[in-house]
């Protein structure tokens, strides 16, 4: 019986304050970027699953920074795949169980991935000796991770790995929800239904449009725009799908799901995979792209004091977010040229805006600057990925374009300013993880 | 309005047996003397465990904001939407907060600052719960 694959420790993940600039900063580079295909479901084909299509971004990436199998020592696996409902209790689809090797865990290839799965189904990647699953279930979880494993010299060259899977059903709204019973942690929480992340999330956009005098429709500049980029995104959703442009008037009139909270507000659940090749600055140099360098990478866990966070512990955190980040890299809110911040749930954008002082952006002003020119060939190019809003739900477009912005390989949605610098991450103003990229490891 | 019934556990079940009496009661840390909710195994700000204690409320208590549910996940609440849910602020203490429906106040019509006092109606033959209610 083969030992299973660790979890990260806590101790490659910088949450502290005051650990000064990143110790291996410019020393990483992203060498390899790969996506598979989007779409809205899983329509039950063995080559559509999350599994194929994880296995497909993998290979993208390692054609990407052209980088043989072989060459190949490094696997960080993001296990969970879905924000939804499990696979069970149905049945494993008999086409897919005839197609792929199974691990112990059904779930595998359908909603999880594993480091297991995905190396019984890659025989191809002989030399893979370090392995490891994410603490937590985000990509932005997952390349700090490996931005520190290739730094701290576990690996030399590294995939990282992340699925998403969307099969028939309504998040949600099954299992427990469905009960009349409410146990453990949800008896705090269920009774009142402040179940999910969009209550919350509406409580405190209400307090932060109470505290700074501003409103809901006045985020529509911004999800507009979101829609804009990822039009312009060809691995995106909408750009594959629906093609059309989301419109102010759209965003005005949809329904509420949790007032002040919108359906646009609320990203899209997408079938998809994406993959990044991390490497030494030095290896990365003789690869096919032009290399990409980590400057930094920082983490927040927050503990909210009661019942939930409220405005003010939101400001406070994702101001320690920032301040961790810039510390790490050495940088300062001017010094950066691509910033990509989480957007799902389009009404906490904001909050990092303002924590990162993007373009001088400070508390209370993150809506006037929406309805400023954003626009990737205007003089704030904010959010250039699109993000979830623009492209559905995978946490992920918002590195992706990092890189290619820095590239210069972002197509239309290259942004007309220089682009030699980038911060991304998210997720949630409680919890996130960010990497400041550089073309330059200086 | 109909709501899924708490199940009490070794840690919650002097809460909800408070709550029972109709009175609110939350954990207080006789080491750094800080109240807590909801309760926990230890003092999250100490972490110690054998300081805890339940300790009574006011039962008072301030709106700090809202939202209006119109689309729960929750199954037996969807009959009532849209419906409130606010944020209380217990008045001695603003950082121990609650969750409310806000029953009497019609939905996305919450007074935020007004103050409320804890009622306790009761969700099952054997269980009630601790509900908020806008002083008039
Ligand atoms: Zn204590």
């Amino acid at each position: 019986m083969a030992t299973p694959t660790p979890v990260a420790p806590a101790s490659v993940y910088r949450e502290e304050v005051g650990l000064g600039i990143w110790e291996h900063r410019g020393k990483v580079a992203v060498a390899g970027m790969g996506h598979s295909p989007t779409n809205r479901r899983w329509d039950g084909k063995p080559e559509t699953s999350m599994g194929a299509y994880a296995i497909l971004a993998i290979r993208n990436a390692m054609e990407d920074a052209g980088v043989s199998p072989d060459q190949v020592d490094g696997l960080i696996v993001v296990r969970a795949g879905t924000t939804g409902d499990a696979w069970a209790p149905r049945p494993i689809p008999e086409d897919f169980a005839q197609t792929y090797a199974h691990t112990d865990n059904i779930e595998d290839g359908l909603t999880t991935l594993s480091v297991e799965w995905l190396l019984q189904n890659m025989p191809e990647l002989t030399n893979v000796s370090c392995v490891m699953h994410t603490r937590s279930d985000c990509m932005s979880n997952a390349v700090v991770l490996t931005a520190q494993i290739v730094g701290d010299g576990l690996a030399k060259c590294c995939l990282v790995v992340k699925g998403w899977a969307n099969p028939e059903g309504r998040y949600g709204h099954g299992g427990a929800n469905a009960l009349a019973v409410a146990p453990g942690a949800s008896q705090w929480t269920m009774p009142f239904g402040m179940v999910s992340g969009i209550p919350g999330t509406a409580f405190g956009f209400e307090q932060y449009c109470r505290r700074y005098n501003t409103s809901h429709d006045r985020v529509a500049p911004f999800v507009v725009n979101q829609r804009r980029n990822g039009l312009l995104f060809p691995e995106g959703f909408y750009a594959q799908h629906e093609p059309y442009q989301l419109t102010v008037d759209d965003y005005l009139q949809t329904r509420w799901i949790s007032k002040p909270m919108s359906l646009h507000d609320c990203d899209r659940p997408i079938q998809t995979a994406g993959a990044y090749l991390f490497t030494t600055a030095e290896r990365a140099r003789d690869m096919k792209q032009r290399p990409v360098y980590i400057l930094g990478h920082s983490s927040q866990r927050w503990t909210n004091r009661s019942s939930i966070q409220t405005l003010d512990e939101i400001e406070a955190s994702t101001d320690l977010m920032a301040r961790k980040t810039y510390e790490a890299s050495g940088l300062t809110a001017k010094d950066i040229d691509v910033f990509n911040p989480y957007d799902g749930y389009a009404l906490f954008t904001q909050y990092y805006l303002e924590a990162f002082q993007w373009h001088g952006v400070r508390r209370g002003e993150a809506h006037d600057f929406y309805g400023d020119d954003i626009r990737v060939e205007g003089p704030h190019p904010f959010s250039s990925s699109g993000g979830n809003n623009g492209n559905g739900r995978t946490r992920f477009w918002m590195h992706t374009d990092c890189i290619q912005q820095l590239r210069g390989q972002a197509g239309a949605r290259q942004i007309r300013l220089k682009a030699e610098t980038a911060i991304s991450g998210g997720p949630t103003p409680g919890g996130a993880d960010w990497t400041v990229w550089s073309s330059s490891p200086d | 309005m109909p709501k899924p019934v708490p199940v009490p556990d070794e840690l919650s079940k002097p809460f909800w047996d408070a709550v029972n009496e109709q009175r609110l009661v939350v954990q207080h840390c006789a080491a750094c003397d800080r109240r807590q909710y909801p309760p926990e195994r230890v003092c999250t700000e100490c972490r110690s465990g054998d300081r805890l204690e339940w300790i009574p409320t006011s039962g008072r208590a301030r709106i700090i904001g809202y939202t209006v549910m119109h689309d729960s996940r929750v199954r037996l609440l969807q009959a009532d939407q849209p419906f409130n849910i606010a944020v209380v602020a217990l008045e001695e203490d603003p950082a121990i907060r609650f969750f409310s429906h806000l029953p009497g106040t019609p939905a996305d019509e919450v007074p935020v600052g007004a103050t409320v006092e804890a009622i306790f109606p009761e969700l099952s033959p054997t269980q009630r719960i601790h509900e908020w209610q806008v002083v008039r």
